[in-house]
């Protein structure tokens, strides 16, 4: 019966001992473990949720840097695009340019030589004119030296004119 | 592998040394006992081995800290004695044990009973089976002896605050639990929220287990941060008492004192009736769905289930705790009831298994009174759902 019999001395130390370690390990240990124990989850889940955050942020980065790229090499593309017309079109250009000044060249050339020619011709034909005026009066000169021959002459000339 | 089965090795071979000791110290004990009780009876020197006195003798609490020997010429610490009678009186328990020893004659029975009487300061008092009476009592037709009828002392009592074994253990639970988590609570306060190192390494596992598998399951989300210093302290408080208890020499059956656990079963009583919402008290005097005719019965039947409850946890702590320390001693006592050392090829092993299987005892009912006091809290203030 002592065995299941409450005993008050006992009672009284059990209460107290209970009530002093409730109240020092309350304010001194519970507090301070809990805290930083829940502190550390509350990082630990803090630190998860930015690393899913990061995660995404980096898909939607990689996602943006791949239009970026996408992007750049159709930039790329059509400004090789546009250097290679520009490039073709003025070597087109020049090419006609060329051409254009080649005929122009070409056509001037032509004229002046023309000009040239003519003007060599005319030169020619005077020049071969008094000769012809300086032959002729020598000519002439020698076979008007004597009546006989200006007679000769004048038949001649005369024959000439009849043939005609 | 690793670190389980590191922690599991460690475990037995705790278990083991902590085991051989306390075969050591039981044997001791009942030893002790008997040379203590041929002592007392004096009359023959082969006076038949007495279990039943060992064992009550050994669960019981007791004014006097026995170490080894006999009565007189062993080793005892004398624990302080404290009576609140005419004033506050302090003085040792030798005034006891080395005081007269008397004996009582049954008046119904005619059975004799020794006690001691106090002297010097313990003038007046009576130690009988380790309970304080007061010899000078003008009521009784005995003055100045104890008035024993039917195995009872009828004499007064003062009261009785001396630190006694149970006391000493219970200090010295105390001192544990607050060395161990003020010393874990100093790592968080110095390194901050990080992983935990040494001590806090071991206890936080600990905390962590009683704040959500105890707390937080049984109580729910919302409400449980309230009770979860009052879970961690009973179950800290019970499991460390516990193991404490089955240190030989150190330990006292503290946990195993029906004072402790009734203690502790009123806490969780207060606890539930105090934090009872109205859901709950309409559940114990209108129980929803139950006709007005039948609530005459099931009112009294919903009070006493609320004082059943907390009963139980008293009684299943006390019984599981002394019935462990009760089979290690009785299991020791077939040496000595045999008085042959070759039982010890029987008793030893069998002792052995149940010194182990008290360590994973000690803990379970630490976890089964929080957790069960937490199962109380939370149907107490749970919200109805319907």
């Amino acid at each position: 019966m002592d065995l299941v019999t409450p005993d008050m001395g006992l009672l009284f130390w059990t209460g107290l001992v209970f009530i002093i370690l409730m109240l020092l390990l309350t304010k001194f240990a519970w507090k301070p473990i809990l805290g930083a124990v829940n502190a550390r989850e509350q990082k630990i889940t803090e630190a998860l949720e930015l690393a899913e955050k990061t995660k995404e942020e980096m898909k939607v980065l990689q996602a943006q840097n791949e239009n970026l790229l996408k992007e750049a090499r159709a930039e790329r593309d059509s400004m090789i695009k546009d250097a290679k017309e520009t490039a073709s079109k003025m070597v087109n250009d020049a090419k006609d340019t060329a051409k254009e000044e080649g005929a122009k060249m070409i056509a001037s050339a032509k004229s002046v030589i023309n000009a040239e020619k003519s003007a060599a011709i005319s030169e020619l034909k005077n020049t071969v004119a008094a000769f012809s005026l300086e032959i002729a009066e020598k000519v002439v000169r020698e076979d008007l030296s004597s009546d006989a021959k200006q007679k000769a002459l004048a038949e001649k000339l005369v024959e000439d004119i009849n043939l005609n | 592998m690793g670190i389980k089965s590191i922690y599991r090795s460690l475990l037995a071979i705790v278990a083991i040394a902590s085991f051989s000791f306390s075969v050591f110290a039981s044997d001791e004990h009942a030893e002790v006992s008997h040379e203590e009780s041929s002592h007392v009876e004096g009359a023959h020197d082969e006076e038949p081995f007495n279990v039943n006195e060992m064992i009550m003798h050994h669960i019981s609490d007791a004014h006097q800290w026995h170490l080894w020997g006999g009565a007189h010429t062993g080793v005892s610490i004398y624990l302080p004695i404290i009576l609140l009678d005419d004033g506050l009186k302090v003085f040792s328990s030798s005034h006891f044990y080395h005081g007269e020893e008397r004996t009582a004659k049954d008046h119904v029975t005619g059975k004799e009973t020794h006690y001691f009487a106090g002297t010097g300061p313990a003038e007046g008092y009576a130690l009988l089976h380790e309970k304080i009476y007061k010899l000078t009592d003008s009521g009784l037709d005995v003055d100045g002896d104890i008035h024993f009828e039917s195995g009872h002392a009828h004499n007064a009592k003062p009261l009785d605050f001396s630190i006694t074994r149970n006391v000493v253990a219970l200090f010295t639970s105390f001192v544990v639990i607050l060395l161990v988590f003020f010393s874990t609570a100093k790592f968080y306060k110095k390194n901050g929220a990080v992983a935990p190192k040494g001590i806090a390494k071991f206890m936080e596992p600990l905390v962590v287990f009683v704040r959500d598998d105890i707390a937080k399951a049984n109580i729910g989300e919302k409400k449980y941060k309230k009770y979860v210093p009052y879970l961690l302290t009973i179950f800290f408080f019970i499991y460390i008492s516990n193991m404490i208890g089955l240190i030989p020499i150190i330990g006292a059956n503290l946990t195993g004192n029906i004072t402790f656990t009734f203690f502790l079963a009123v806490c969780t009583l207060l606890v539930t009736v105090f934090s009872g919402n109205k859901n709950y008290w309409k559940h114990i005097f209108a129980t929803p769905g139950v006709p007005i005719a039948l609530l005459p019965i099931m009112i009294p039947i919903e009070v006493v289930g609320i004082l059943t409850k907390p009963f139980a946890l008293m009684v299943r702590l006390f019984a599981n705790m002394t019935a462990g320390h009760i089979i290690i001693l009785a299991l020791v006592s077939i040496i000595f009831i045999n008085e042959n050392a070759a039982w010890g090829a029987l008793s030893v092993p069998m002792a052995l298994f149940i010194s182990v299987l008290e360590l994973l005892v000690a803990f379970l009912q630490a976890y089964l009174f929080a957790m069960l006091s937490a199962l109380f809290i939370g149907a107490a203030v749970e919200e109805a759902h319907h």
